[in-house]
């Protein structure tokens, strides 16, 4: 931080001062998406980035997201360092192909002789009542494909860090944001500061004794509010944010777990074949000792519901969390 | 072969050893593919050579193509060498993709090849991208796309002309309209007698050129490539040619009547070139000259990728990503 001022901002706004900053930083970064243009964007995620980089780095696209996630990774392997929006998360079925048969193998099967830097942000999640086709954390489906990786900050600082550093990156990054967190608020360096988070790093955001909870994504806030009720009953858990989906920081979760003998992950995505599932299974391969069963907090089953009633019994909330860790820590 | 007249001699026998590598880099390949020593599978373009070397003959330095499945005409026609084709296709690790990729990834991109591609319709894609590329940077330079009817069934196929043409793209998406997508014939596939009618759609050109005709090609890309470059825009070429061998090497054509299977209607690019070559300025003897050379090279291409090692097992994780290890083992 190196002394300088911090500063409260919205986690929109960090994603639109990492664009700013970026753009300024490299002419070969260029924005394409649905409604990055003169509109700012339906989040005002892109608002002055058209008026400050013109229109010829600074895109409107048609509702065509194979074509243009394609085009940019056309683009990336020419010249360019392109950044990508695709409104949502959900929207991720449309341009399967680019990102998962073009993007993350091409370096690799043409021998080497291109990468492809881009990075692809989106929004996603639950918790806004969106439906079933609006909600969805698909973080699992890209960590599983060697080529790409795969980020989901959860507060402002990660954001900006995040998405600096994917578009330095040299490799095809997809940054999964969080519908539900985009009006929330975070500390961050102050402006002129080139704050950037390593990909691939783990941050501890609660320290503690008696069991490590992994957080993934927007699970980050209730892990946390989670923490603080077993803290009043006297039970003290770590929390882990991975912010990066691949490559996932096993480092710091196997140390953490080493420590308090107790794992449980929490996350939006269903549990099956899951980053959870993921965690769980290296813990296990790892042969470290554990003093109560893992468990995966998640989702039953079941597509995002759109009723609010239904959606709350849908996602994993604070009270859930405490009450699955406080039955690990009883056992 | 109208617009042949105005072709220098000399670039017209160019086209004509271009197509004559071709065929014998395939015809190399069918034979190594039936002996049993190309692993995997390839798709061959015999028949359709006229398309890549006609198209690539029209480009200059800096220009750059995407391509498909069926590519070895546009690499080889693009510049790509023989011999570190062929090495990709023997799976050696000095072939162009070092053993990863087979003949469904040749690319040479300091020659402008960004790579051949399993996925139809994604040349278009990337094609576009490409082009957005050369926009962006200021280069003055076009892409050739290059696909067939079947491709142009795909969404995407219809998302990257509509960009192309929203943007003002420097870009020619070429169609090598060979009668067959996979099994299934042109009818199948496509709703219009030419897919070059498509391009009234976005608002910009779209010629049928004849396919067999390397002079007609080139002629048509010449033009289309330099209204690309002086930022005229997309156009769509659509090559009517044929496909002599099936979608696949080993494909047994049951779809194709007797006739078409036998080759009856007599099509065949590089005879047609020779019929018509006095009237290019060129004699028997010259011709002869470029075939034989052309074999010859393929030849010694052939014997250098035969000699050469497998990737070694340790390459096995090399090239997944750029700068340092990534945290997967």
């Amino acid at each position: 931080m190196r002394g300088r001022p911090m500063a409260r901002v919205k986690y929109y706004r960090a994603l639109n001062r990492a664009l700013h900053e970026e753009m300024a930083r490299d002419d070969r970064v260029i924005l394409l998406g649905e409604d990055v243009g003169a509109s700012g964007g339906i989040f005002a995620q892109t608002r002055g980035l058209y008026e400050t980089f013109g229109p010829a780095r600074v895109r409107d696209t048609p509702i065509a997201e194979n074509g243009f996630v394609s085009a940019a990774v056309g683009a990336a392997m020419t010249g360019l360092r392109p950044v990508v929006e695709v409104g949502f998360e959900d929207f991720l079925t449309c341009c399967m192909d680019p990102l998962v048969n073009q993007a993350a193998k091409l370096r690799y099967m043409l021998g080497g002789q291109v990468s492809v830097p881009m990075l692809l942000y989106t929004f996603g999640g639950g918790g806004v009542n969106a439906g079933p086709q609006h909600s969805q954390s698909l973080a699992a489906w890209f960590a599983h494909v060697p080529g790409l990786k795969v980020v989901m900050p959860a507060t402002p600082r990660d954001v900006l860090g995040l998405v600096k550093s994917g578009i330095r990156d040299d490799n095809p990054v997809l940054c999964l944001l969080s519908k539900k967190l985009i009006g929330s608020t975070g500390e961050v360096t102050g402006e002129g500061d080139d704050t950037l988070v390593p990909l691939g790093a783990a941050d501890i955001a609660r320290q503690g004794r008696d069991a490590t909870l992994v957080a993934l994504g927007q699970m980050r806030a209730p892990a946390l509010a989670a923490a603080d009720l077993l803290a009043a009953g006297g039970i003290d858990v770590e929390v882990i944010d991975p912010r990066s989906a691949s490559p996932l920081d096993m480092v710091c979760i196997a140390a953490s777990v080493r420590r308090t003998g107790r794992l449980a992950v929490v996350q939006e995505a269903h549990a099956p074949c899951s980053l959870a599932a993921e965690i769980v299974a290296a813990i296990a391969e790892a042969g470290i000792a554990l003093r109560a069963t893992p468990r995966r907090i998640t989702p039953p089953f079941a597509p995002s519901p759109f009723a609010p009633q239904l959606e709350r019994a849908f996602l994993p909330d604070a009270e859930r969390i405490a009450s699955t860790l406080r039955d690990m820590v009883a056992a | 072969m109208a617009a042949s007249s105005s072709v220098a001699p000399e670039r017209a026998l160019a086209l004509y050893r271009t197509m004559c590598e071709i065929r014998a880099f395939e015809q190399a390949a069918v034979k190594g593919y039936r002996d049993g020593h190309l692993p995997g599978f390839i798709h061959v373009s015999l028949g359709q050579e006229a398309c890549a070397a006609g198209a690539c003959g029209a480009l200059v330095e800096g220009d750059l193509i995407t391509s498909t499945h069926r590519g070895h005409g546009h690499c080889l026609a693009k510049g790509a060498d023989p011999g570190r084709m062929l090495a990709e296709l023997y799976a050696r690790a000095d072939g162009y993709a070092k053993g990863r990729g087979g003949s469904m990834h040749i690319a040479d991109v300091a020659a402008g090849v960004l790579g051949a591609n399993g996925i139809v319709g994604q040349s278009m894609g990337l094609g576009i991208g490409a082009a957005l590329s050369l926009q962006v940077r200021g280069q003055p330079n076009c892409v050739v796309a290059f696909f067939g009817e079947g491709a142009s069934g795909t969404g995407i196929a219809h998302e990257a002309m509509n960009m192309a043409a929203l943007w003002n793209l420097g870009i020619v998406f070429f169609c090598e309209s060979n009668r067959y997508a996979e099994l299934s014939p042109y009818d199948t596939h496509v709703s219009v007698p030419d897919v070059a009618g498509r391009a009234a759609a976005y608002g910009f050109t779209g010629v049928v050129v004849d396919g067999e005709d390397v002079m007609a090609v080139h002629a048509a890309v010449a033009e289309a490539a330099a209204r690309a470059r002086a930022g005229g825009g997309p156009s769509l070429i659509e090559a009517k040619t044929y496909r002599w061998h099936g979608h696949y090497e080993g494909d047994p054509q049951t779809y194709k009547p007797e006739a078409e299977r036998r080759n009856d209607e007599g099509l065949d690019p590089i005879a047609r070139f020779a019929r018509g070559a006095a009237a290019l300025g060129l004699d028997p003897a010259r011709l002869e000259g470029a075939r034989e050379e052309a074999e010859a090279r393929i030849a010694a291409a052939l014997a250098w990728a035969g000699s050469l090692q497998s990737p070694p097992a340790a390459a096995l994780t090399e090239d997944v990503y750029a700068g340092q290890a990534h945290g997967a083992g």
